[in-house]
């Protein structure tokens, strides 16, 4: 799957997530992640993300982070 | 079976809790305050003639038959108009009522055409029918006298005949367009003998305002006013309640009958979702399911580009589950899926999603609701606890401020829509938030107080102002969000939309809605009675779909409008089921009843009912299916009744998806557009054809009833939807065994917590119920949320504005927004098969004189619709009901192929597709786009079947 697609789907996820209130942004947008991409998805974009994720918003980055932790 | 004779009580139910006690021909009877003498009669078994009286219309008093005498009052009273009154003694039968009731049918009698053994009415008239009860015997005045005899008929209207030669001028017509459906298009005309009905303004019906939903056919006690297929077919001999297939309204009909053949579709009164009332879709354009293009035998090719062969349906399952089996083998369990159809029944969805999970071993299981109310889903779990609408549809008769957001109910909803109408004009107002000038802001005994004609893409930060303004003004219901709610989300919240960057002065730059209306608005919604919200796909399919919805929730919660009749938040489905489709598990990441897949509990249940082991990660949704095929993980699709080429955004994007995949089955009534990609067509049944339940927007769980046989049978009996499916599964080695559609729901309610108390038997006995259907709620929930959310305490969620990244500039300066016509239904497969193509038969595009000046552009031109995702052709309308720089199109037609030019921007949370807003450029043109010449010779070359002449050869 494009990279592409799946780091703008991401940082859109991002944006709704770091409007809201607390410090919970990130956890906000790993488990939204973790709840409805499937698994090929994610690795995809953690892939990307081994490889600089370019384009990855800093919020977003660090979800993905924390999920490949979880992985 | 026998014709299903509703009563007809003459005049509608009062409403008042208090009873008075009568007595009629000396039958005591007690009734509540306000019901006429004629009903009061009617409860006491008693049928006083009658012919201007119906029980869907107000009393009118015209016909002088149901003239009764009332001891201690002076003359005969028209018992329609009567009111009853305590103690009050009621004769329904004297000489002197019987003379004068003869004395009034014989002049009725005067004017008719005495050709009843071959009237189209014979066996179903009224008048024949009071004759009969009044005992006419002759007639005393002869040819000489003037009469309306031998006037034209107009069968201008595809559906039904007006023959004015048969009308007794009662008005019923005129009072049934204007009480039930609210139309007014039709009058009377000039005055005594002169009088006579009249569409629009003295035009025929078709050319009139007539909306053609059928409410003045079924009013008429005559000949008048007649179906068609009536006078065609004769008169029916047996009914059966279902359920309309349409939109998510879920009207209930009578299919009326003669042996197999459906003669009409007749709305019935005891369907809670349309009291009797129907639109021109459900009440007429069945005629679908036996056009001649349907399929009725399985075809498989080896190519998309070969024609289709035809082969049993044993051969065709066997090679669905072999091809399944071998791309498994071949490329990973998850290389296939499928997609369950919110046109089908719950039953037959629940068992794709079933046999997606437990027989192909994965979660690629999606629904059309990915493309439609997605967000809607995500965003009330997330406020409230539940993914459904909060009421029922009679709840409309409690709001005092109705606000309407991104639909447009008289065109996509009409039979909600026209109860909405009802209540306005009882004087309840109207807030409508839509970038188009949509019917119900102005027309006949409707206006809306307030049109805030929002740019496309600006939801978000309209409904944030109107909070700004609640919460700024004082306008906080803070007693309902003290003890409902999470007060310090609230207190989060309040601070956030208090912010002056969210005021209405502060938006109206970039929303292009004047800040005193949206003042107007909201000071009205917060302060103005029950307030109740009903939105559509104009609210979900947004890049900030989900936002907009929660921002929807926070409206309603701040203002104390949820949990009593009135109000709530109520999303209008699009298709007749799929609410039901997302309440039987249709999503990748949920089981049925909305349980994550994750979840071991839910799985573990399931895997000792179904004997075997369920993944535990999110399957692909629609979107993601079709990128994964691009990418060459994604092989083998299943997609039962939905046409994702012509209905997904990006066609392009789409078709190329299903391009690279090497097996794809497609079952559908017709070859859509999506087949012209299948590799194997399954011919499905039509709602006609099978038992099952749909569920409708209001959650409510109606039956369908077959009334003729499957016609897909290929040479041996036909099979439902259900039983292909069934076929499937046990093919591939995942038993299932059904006999009938009441076993599978009886499964559904075993493992579905809001189900627990859904069975056959119960829907028999009470009609319909709304889920929750528990042991907490045996009959349903009407109005949910009352006393407390399902998730405990609300949530008020931050909805911060986020423009989407589709934007207008120098080569795409115009909006392009998209929706539905009233007598079209979504990709047209059903609609345009029937002869309500005289209304539509091709999309146009509603572009402002402004726009169409600058570009040169013409009404009817050819002009060139231009995005960042392709281009299509389709002629102008030019129409100040879009505003400069928005420009409107319907997707109802394939050669139009409006979705060419939608992008593949979606929802942040559930990937619904952003059908709403496309950056486009307009240029004249002078005929169809290269793609769509390409794209019909495509479609030409890939429907050809193997032994059938083609129109081409």
């Amino acid at each position: 799957m494009s990279p592409d697609k799946l780091v703008s789907m991401a940082n859109q996820i991002g944006k709704f997530f770091a409007t809201q209130p607390g410090d919970k942004a990130a956890a906000g947008i790993a488990d939204h992640i973790r709840s409805f991409w499937d698994p090929r998805m994610r690795q995809t974009i953690l892939a990307h993300l081994d490889a600089g994720g370019q384009g990855l918003d800093p919020l977003v980055r660090q979800a993905l982070e924390s999920l490949r932790i979880q992985a | 079976m026998t014709l299903i004779h509703e009563i007809d009580y003459g005049t509608p139910r009062s409403k008042s809790e208090s009873m008075v006690s009568l007595t009629i021909d000396g039958v005591e009877i007690s009734v509540p305050e306000g019901t006429s003498v004629m009903r009061a009669a009617m409860d006491a078994g008693i049928q006083v003639p009658k012919l201007c009286a119906t029980d869907m219309l107000d009393a009118y008093g015209s016909c002088r038959l149901c003239l009764v005498e009332i001891e201690g009052r002076n003359g005969t009273p028209a018992s329609c108009t009567t009111p009853v009154a305590p103690g009050m003694k009621v004769a329904t039968q004297t000489p002197k009522l019987a003379k004068l009731r003869r004395g009034v049918m014989e002049l009725y009698i005067s004017d008719h055409p005495l050709d009843c053994l071959t009237c189209a009415a014979n066996g179903d008239c009224e008048l024949q029918d009071m004759a009969g009860a009044v005992g006419l015997r002759e007639v005393r005045y002869g040819n000489e006298v003037e009469t309306h005899l031998g006037q034209e008929k107009d069968t201008s209207n595809p559906y039904f005949t007006f023959d004015p030669s048969k009308c007794i001028v009662c008005a019923r017509c005129v009072r049934a367009c204007e009480e039930v459906q609210g139309t007014f298009a039709i009058s009377i005309a000039d005055r005594g003998f002169a009088s006579k009905v009249n569409a629009g303004a003295g035009q025929d019906f078709l050319s009139s305002d007539c909306v053609s939903c059928g409410a003045c056919v079924q009013a008429c006690p005559t000949a008048t006013l007649i179906e068609k297929s009536v006078i065609e077919v004769g008169q029916p001999e047996h009914s059966v309640v279902t359920t309309c297939a349409y939109c998510g309204v879920g009207c209930s009909f009578k299919a009326e009958m003669r042996g197999t053949e459906l003669v009409r579709m007749v709305p019935y009164k005891d369907g809670k979702a349309n009291r009797g009332h129907s639109c021109v879709k459900g009440r007429f354009a069945w005629g679908y399911a036996t056009h001649k293009e349907r399929i009725l035998k399985p075809m498989l090719r080896a190519k998309i580009t070969d024609p289709w062969q035809e082969v049993t349906w044993d051969q065709a399952i066997a090679h669905v589950a072999s091809e399944f089996k071998r791309l498994q083998g071949q490329y990973g369990r998850n290389a296939i899926g499928g997609i369950t159809s919110s046109r089908c029944t719950n039953e037959e969805t629940y068992l794709v999603q079933k046999l997606i999970r437990g027989g192909f071993g994965n979660n690629n299981v999606d629904t059309c609701a990915r493309v439609c109310h997605s967000p809607t889903g995500y965003g009330l779990k997330t406020a409230f606890g539940t993914s459904a609408g909060t009421q029922d549809f009679d709840s409309v008769e409690h709001a005092d401020v109705v606000v309407v957001i991104g639909a447009n109910p008289t065109d996509g909803h009409p039979v909600f829509g026209s109860r909405l109408k009802k209540r306005l004009r009882q004087g309840a107002k109207l807030i409508v938030i839509d970038p188009r000038r949509i019917d119900l802001v102005r027309q006949p005994h409707v206006e809306a107080s307030f049109h805030l004609p929002l740019r496309p893409g600006t939801n978000v930060a309209v409904l944030t102002a109107l909070a700004h303004v609640i919460v700024t003004e004082g306008l906080v219901n803070e007693a309902f969000v003290r003890e409902r709610c999470d007060w310090d989300e609230f207190t989060d919240w309040a601070d956030f939309v208090a912010d002056p960057r969210h005021s209405p002065e502060a938006v109206e730059a970039y929303t292009g809605v004047p800040a005193d209306h949206l003042r107007g608005a909201a000071r009205l919604y917060a302060t103005g009675g029950n307030g109740a919200i009903y939105y559509g796909l104009g609210v979900t399919e947004h890049s900030q779909g989900s936002t907009t919805v929660m921002a929807i929730a926070n409206l309603a919660m701040v203002t104390g409008n949820l949990g009593r009749e009135g109000v709530g938040v109520n999303p209008l489905r699009g298709q007749n089921n799929v609410q039901g489709a997302c309440d039987m598990g249709s999503f990748p990441h949920e089981m049925s009843g909305y349980r994550h897949v994750a979840d071991d509990a839910t799985r573990e249940m399931f895997e000792n009912l179904w004997g075997v082991t369920l993944d535990s990660e999110p399957g692909l949704r629609i979107p993601n299916m079709l990128d994964a095929a691009v990418s060459g993980s994604f092989k083998g699709l299943y997609v039962q009744g939905e046409d994702i080429v012509q209905s997904d955004p990006n066609t392009t994007h789409v078709a190329a998806g299903l391009a690279a995949m090497e097996c794809v089955v497609v079952q559908d009534l017709f070859l859509n557009e999506t087949a012209n990609y299948a590799h194997v067509f399954l011919p499905g049944s039509t709602f006609l054809e099978k038992d099952g339940t749909f569920t409708n927007a209001e959650r409510r769980i109606n039956r369908v009833r077959k009334v003729m046989p499957p016609r897909n049978g290929a040479g041996g009996p036909g099979l439902a939807d259900w039983e292909i499916t069934v076929a499937i599964a046990n093919a591939m080695g995942f038993p299932m065994n059904y006999k009938h559609p009441a076993e599978i729901m009886d499964e559904i309610a075993a493992v579905t917590p809001s189900f627990k108390g859904v069975s056959y038997a119960k829907l028999e006995e009470l009609g319909s119920v709304q889920w929750p259907c528990n042991d907490k709620a045996p009959e349903g929930t009407p109005v949910m949320h009352i006393g407390g959310f399902a998730r405990g305490k609300g949530k008020f969620v931050i909805t911060e504005y986020i423009p989407t990244d589709e934007k207008t500039g120098p080569r795409f300066p115009l909006l392009l927004t998209t929706g539905r016509i009233l007598s079209q239904y979504n990709v047209g497969a059903q609609t345009r098969r029937t002869a309500n193509t005289v209304w539509h038969q091709e999309d146009r595009l509603e572009i402002h004189p402004h726009d169409a000046e600058q570009r040169g552009v013409r009404d009817g031109d050819w002009v060139r619709l231009q995005s960042r995702a392709g281009e299509t052709t389709l002629r102008a309308l030019i129409t100040d009901r879009v505003a400069p720089g928005v420009v409107y199109t319907t997707f109802h037609h394939p050669m139009t192929q409006a979705n060419v030019v939608t992008t593949d921007y979606s929802d942040w949370a559930t990937n619904c597709p952003e059908y709403k807003v496309t950056a486009v450029q307009i240029t004249p043109s002078n005929g169809p786009s290269d793609w769509q010449e390409r794209y019909q010779a495509h479609a030409d070359l890939s429907r050809r079947i193997s032994g059938h002449v083609s129109a081409a050869e």
